[in-house]
């Protein structure tokens, strides 16, 4: 049986793409860090779809992910693609205030993931099929006083993927970067105006499709790409004046 | 600290609508750190916000949307035990158990409420008289308490809280999943005869007369008809199918066609709704009606036919609309209706949209709307302030023979009627005190109501 494995699978954007995905038939590999949650979302998806559904404990600070990755294949040696949507956040101003507090934002969402996708890459290159898709941001884009350090841990991570893109073509494994813009999940709600936000099933949807289609890069939803389009392109001389 | 979202609210009459600070959690721990964290003077449950009124809204305080609580948990084919989130939609529910055979055993008019919403406001539908009330059907839910404790409640384990909890509008606590018993059916669809009556006795009389052999009855009514048509009604009633009632042509009795969904895009001017206009559209509804037996009908038009059309509550304009929902005990329902219908008559007020039904036993809930006798609801267009003060009219017919109103339709009754019309509100109270004597849970009707203390 193969699977497709979602890592950081009760994001709200991972929550509503297992969903599409499990509606298309896939069966589904579900890494997590809160085990009760990965559990009634399995109950779930295999009471609405009829499919298969895995779950795996993940904890993204343990960089141990060789030993993590090898036990997962031994169990389940077919996978088909992986789509990894964990991220951290975390408070722009308390790192300002606290510098230590930099490093979880960083570790999670670069080393962490920089490591565990080095050993994707590995599984999907000596298979010389499948694809990994993975949640960046359009805070990767350009540097904000509002969120930098998180915007450089997605940049550095966007930076990765393009590498690991090239690496991968020859082997026929896809690199897909998702740049997400505003979602209505737990990390914008109370945050953003409601009606700048897309649904997380929108957003899941638009994933699929990229993932179906030839796209490297995905601005979701497409307004995005031409809104960071503009922001990149502002001089650094005004830029570096504006609050964004 | 889990975030918040500032943001009116209404029910689905759209009156009042009420600033509310509103909470979206995820799961339980977020709703004990909600609870305990003091940011809100109190806080109410909230589903699909279709209940009409100030049910489920908190003004100036707390909303705890149930809409993430939304995963189904188990179900058993071989006895139809369901067991799922409280923020499953019955919408969802019919989607998937409706192709293997199995339908909700209670339903609303609209299928777009939450399980959690359901048993809060213990919902009853066309079946009433035969099969009571939602919570007759919950074997058991999880109820997370003000004190940050999660219960199990039924029959048999914790049965004050059960007897509370159902019909007890998100007082005693958030539900965060249940165990309902889906009925077994063999087809998508219903058998239907319509039955037209010329007025309120001739209604009444096919009820008790046909009632027992239908397990979904309901009649459309027409408020405005006035003399000797005064309650002339509609009466649709109808069972489950057999797959050998269904003409050859439909080759999957377990899937119903995809019906087009119409939406009202924005509230409309008030004047289109006219007394004129919903005379005329009654006499041709009435006129529309032959007596007609044994039709199939599809679960979803016979169950929902306004679920058809997307934010039908707009069509009463911007000020929304109160739907009035009683319940009248046999030995007076037929003088109570014939005196709530003739003021509605006179008024012009009402609108097309009015049922009468026949319902049947009350069950344990302390603050269960139904009991055996006749229920009608109709809505009341909020066109001026003088609705208000011929609503009071309306409540003194209901205590005056004896009947009470349904409290996920209320958003006007006095805190004196209220306990008239519900005796067992002090046992309410009692369990309330000892369950949540710091009244984390309150809403706008609660205090409207008397129920939780504090300010409007």
């Amino acid at each position: 049986m193969s699977y497709i494995l979602l890592v950081g699978a009760s994001s709200g954007i991972a929550q509503a793409l297992a969903k599409k995905l499990a509606e298309k038939g896939k069966n589904l590999l579900l890494a997590g860090r809160t085990m009760d949650d990965l559990e009634r979302q399995k109950a779930d998806l295999e009471f609405r779809y009829g499919v298969s559904v895995k779950t795996q404990y993940f904890d993204a600070d343990d960089l141990e992910k060789k030993e993590w990755l090898e036990k997962l294949v031994l169990q389940y040696p077919k996978i088909d693609g992986a789509i990894v949507a964990y991220g951290y956040l975390g408070d722009q101003k308390e790192a300002e205030r606290e510098s230590v507090k930099v490093i979880p934002i960083i570790n999670v969402n670069f080393t962490s993931t920089a490591v565990l996708l080095h050993e994707l890459a590995n599984y999907f290159e000596y298979r010389r099929s499948g694809y990994i898709c993975v949640l960046s941001s359009v805070a990767a884009d350009r540097g904000r006083q509002s969120n930098y350090v998180y915007g450089a841990a997605k940049g550095g991570l966007t930076v990765f993927l393009q590498g690991l893109r090239n690496r991968l073509s020859p082997a026929n494994v896809r690199v897909i970067t998702v740049k997400p813009g505003l979602v209505d999940t737990k990390m914008t709600y109370g945050k953003v105006e409601s009606r700048l936000l897309t649904s997380p099933e929108k957003v899941a949807k638009l994933i699929i499709k990229a993932i179906e289609g030839k796209k490297d890069v995905v601005y979701i939803p497409a307004v995005w790409a031409l809104i960071m389009f503009v922001v990149r392109h502002i001089p650094e001389r005004i830029f570096k004046k504006m609050k964004l | 600290m889990p975030d918040v979202r500032r943001a009116p609210l209404s029910g689905w009459g759209l009156y009042p609508v009420e600033d509310c600070f509103i909470y979206r959690p995820e799961r339980v721990q977020d709703l004990v750190r909600i609870l305990s964290s003091d940011q809100q003077s109190s806080y109410i449950p909230r589903g699909l916000g279709r209940s009409y009124g100030d049910t489920a809204q908190n003004k100036g305080a707390g909303v705890l949307l149930n809409e993430l609580f939304n995963h189904f948990l188990s179900f058993d084919s071989s006895n139809g035990i369901l067991e799922c989130e409280a923020g499953v939609s019955l919408a969802e529910i019919n989607q998937y158990l409706v192709p293997k055979g199995f339908f909700l055993p209670v339903t609303p008019g609209t299928k777009f409420v939450t399980v959690g919403g359901a048993i809060a406001n213990d919902i009853h539908g066309k079946n009433h008289h035969k099969d009571g009330c939602f919570s007759e059907h919950v074997l058991d839910f999880h109820l997370l308490l003000a004190d940050g404790s999660i219960q199990k409640c039924s029959r048999d384990e914790n049965r004050e809280i059960f007897r509370a909890t159902i019909g007890g509008i998100g007082l005693t606590g958030f539900i965060l999943s249940a165990r309902i018993r889906m009925q077994r059916v063999e087809t998508g669809y219903i058998v239907v005869d319509y039955r037209k009556a010329r007025n309120l006795d001739e209604a009444l009389k096919l009820f008790s007369e046909g009632d027992n052999k239908y397990q979904h009855s309901v009649a459309w009514i027409d408020c405005l008809a006035n003399g000797g048509s005064l309650g002339r009604s509609v009466l649709m009633r109808g069972n489950h199918a057999m797959r050998s009632e269904l003409p050859k042509d439909i080759r999957d009795p377990l899937r119903i066609p995809d019906k087009r969904k119409l939406n009202v895009p924005f509230a409309f001017p008030s004047m289109v709704l006219n007394q004129l206009s919903i005379a005329l559209f009654n006499k041709v509804y009435y006129a529309s009606f032959t007596d007609n037996t044994h039709k199939i009908v599809d679960y979803d038009s016979f169950f929902y036919p306004l679920d058809a059309v997307q934010n039908w509550n707009r069509i009463y304009g911007k000020k929304g609309f109160v739907q009035y929902q009683v319940v009248l005990p046999p030995e007076t329902s037929r003088e109570g209706l014939v005196s709530l219908l003739e003021k509605l008559s006179k008024s012009r007020r009402s609108s097309f949209l009015a049922v009468l039904k026949s319902s049947g036993s009350a069950n344990e809930g302390l603050l269960s709307f139904p009991y055996t006798g006749h229920t009608l609801a109709l809505d009341l267009p909020i066109k001026d302030q003088a609705v208000f003060p011929f609503l009071r009219e309306l409540d003194d017919i209901v205590i005056k023979y004896g009947g009470r109103v349904y409290l996920a339709k209320d958003s006007e009754i006095s805190p004196e009627l209220f306990r008239q019309m519900y005796p067992k509100l002090n046992q309410f109270q009692e369990l309330r005190q000892k369950l949540d004597p710091n009244q984390i849970f309150s809403s706008s009707m609660s205090r409207r109501l008397g129920i939780t203390e504090g300010t409007l």
